[in-house]
């Protein structure tokens, strides 16, 4: 009760401030993303998109919100209580703290792309993405029902395998640049960015990002032709809401982790400088995110033992192989 | 097993798929904006009845039931009466009194049309008539027969408007199908013909 606004306190408030501006920008990040995806995804099936609310559609995102908010908000009786509340909180939660570790642009003094400058930011962030795990297979767990189980399941068993793999390859990075924090990561790449040395571990970490974030064509965990909409088919409203928030964050996050590691964050293409970080930031994150929904309406979904072969058979023995080269390489030029 | 696992990793496949998309991303789209885009008609499409009127104001159905008799899908109930000399319906002796259509039934065939000797029941090229009830998809004479100052004694197409007023603003159709050149029979047969080009090619 002494103040306010002492130089200790004042740390504080500006750590919530960037949180509160931070929250509002991700949710209307992840607002404007589902847009574009229904819009590319229309364009690239000879359709316009949704063009019906406002002006080329852009109220969209805003009536969607509207519609799950006023939805009625079901649980069905078998369910754990709970736990069935809990799960979409836990998706949600785990999604959005990511971004405190994440920097958007050269932090300079006073901190300011950034939340938090952790000096093990990719840890960070893989922990947290593991633990969003739990709201998928908890909320299918929770649910009662048989399709959301198998789906929660399947999400337990392809996270874990493709986990392996995405972590191996963030491994080549991180020998390469000597450090574990994310500015330090970027920093390393201002002559090369990663994806060049570390190719083979970039296709690698982009398609197991596909699959961690559970997008097609490895959305086994939802696949609405034989799991009805997998571990979400019980959750309506709001709550169907959070999953789908947290599962389009997880994208925006791994779209984040692969601009920072592999394609040089917020360094510019072509020593155009007077553009800034924060910018090249966004526009090789919106890259990534237009390959996502591309991917999407391109590739029909795997077949289930073909995904676990694949993950387990063929990209886990890369990664590795190419981890193995990377550190042998560096060893060997010192 | 090999030839799937080959299949399986074929990565030119794989990008070759993803340009067709990217490619289709900048092709002209063939949605027509329908509510407010009307796609044109063709000349002679078969939809909604009318009954027509002569230009006396007289209206043109008999009663003779022959359309009645022809609809295949037994959609049209008609109920002849006797003109009477101080109230003359129609030209002939009789007029009908009830004349029902029941577009739920109707396939559209335009049978009764060819029947009908006097030319009173005609299709329009209405097509918007969707309802929340069974009930008032029956038509009954008080909306099927035109009333006496709306072009009467031509045939919808032949009017000045062209197309009856609720069909509502047909505007130009803005689409890679050309709904003017080759435009002869219907334009399920125009479609047909753009998309076998298309794939000739």
């Amino acid at each position: 009760m002494t103040s306010w606004w002492t130089p200790q306190a004042s740390i504080w408030w500006v750590v919530l401030i960037k949180c509160a501006v931070l929250l509002f920008v991700v949710i209307t990040t992840f607002a404007y993303a589902m847009l574009f995806e229904r819009k590319i995804m229309g364009w690239m099936q000879i359709r316009p998109g949704p063009n019906r609310v406002g002006p080329w559609g852009l109220l969209q995102p805003a009536v969607d919100a509207l519609k799950l908010i006023l939805k009625e908000d079901l649980k069905p009786k078998t369910a754990d209580p709970l736990i069935y509340w809990l799960a979409p909180f836990i998706s949600l939660v785990t999604a959005f703290a990511v971004y405190a570790v994440i920097p958007f642009a050269q932090p300079g003094p006073g901190n300011v792309w950034a939340v938090g400058d952790v000096n093990a930011g990719i840890l960070v962030i893989l922990a947290l993405t593991s633990i969003g795990v739990y709201g998928i297979s908890l909320g299918g767990w929770a649910s009662g029902s048989k399709y959301p189980l198998l789906g929660s399941v399947r999400s337990t068993a392809q996270l874990i395998s493709y986990e392996l793999a995405m972590a191996m390859s963030l491994i080549g990075v991180l020998i390469l640049a000597g450090t574990t924090s994310l500015v330090g990561i970027v920093n390393g790449q201002v002559k090369l960015w990663y994806f060049i040395p570390q190719f083979v571990g970039f296709v690698i970490y982009v398609i197991t990002a596909v699959a961690e974030t559970n997008r097609a064509p490895f959305d086994l965990v939802e696949a609405d032709a034989e799991l009805v909409g997998g571990f979400n088919t019980e959750y309506s409203g709001l709550r169907f809401g959070l999953f789908f928030i947290a599962e389009y964050i997880n994208m925006l996050t791994v779209a984040c982790i692969a601009t920072l590691l592999f394609l040089g964050g917020w360094n510019a293409i072509g020593g155009l400088t007077m553009i800034p970080g924060i910018v090249w930031f966004l526009v090789k994150v919106a890259f990534f995110m237009f390959v996502y929904i591309w991917l999407r309406a391109t590739f029909p979904r795997i077949r289930y033992d073909r995904l676990m072969a694949f993950g387990w058979k063929v990209l886990l023995p890369v990664a590795t192989l190419n981890l193995v080269v990377t550190a042998l390489v560096v060893a060997v030029r010192g | 097993m090999v030839n799937g696992r080959k299949k399986l990793y074929n990565v030119g496949a794989l990008l070759r798929g993803m340009a067709v998309t990217f490619r289709f991303m900048f092709r002209r789209k063939p949605t027509i904006q329908y509510p407010s885009v009307k796609k044109k008609h063709a000349p002679r499409f078969h939809g909604l009845h009318e009954l027509r009127r002569y230009g006396d104001g007289k209206e043109r159905c008999i009663g003779c039931e022959l359309c009645s008799s022809v609809c295949p899908a037994n959609a049209i109930t008609v109920i002849g009466a006797e003109n009477s000399p101080e109230d003359r319906r129609s030209p002939g002796e009789r007029y009908a009194a009830r004349y029902e259509i029941d577009e739920l039934r109707c396939i559209f065939c335009g049978m009764c049309e060819e029947a009908c000797p006097t030319d009173a029941i005609v299709l329009t090229p209405r097509f918007e008539m969707s309802d929340y009830r069974r009930g008032s998809l029956i038509y009954a004479k008080d909306r099927l027969l035109v009333p006496p100052d709306a072009g009467v004694g031509m045939a919808p197409d032949d009017r000045p408007g062209g197309i009856p007023a609720d069909l509502g603003r047909v505007a130009e159709v803005k689409s890679n199908v050309d709904t003017d050149v080759g435009y002869d029979a219907t334009w399920r047969g125009t479609v047909l013909k753009t998309q076998t080009k298309g794939l000739a090619e």
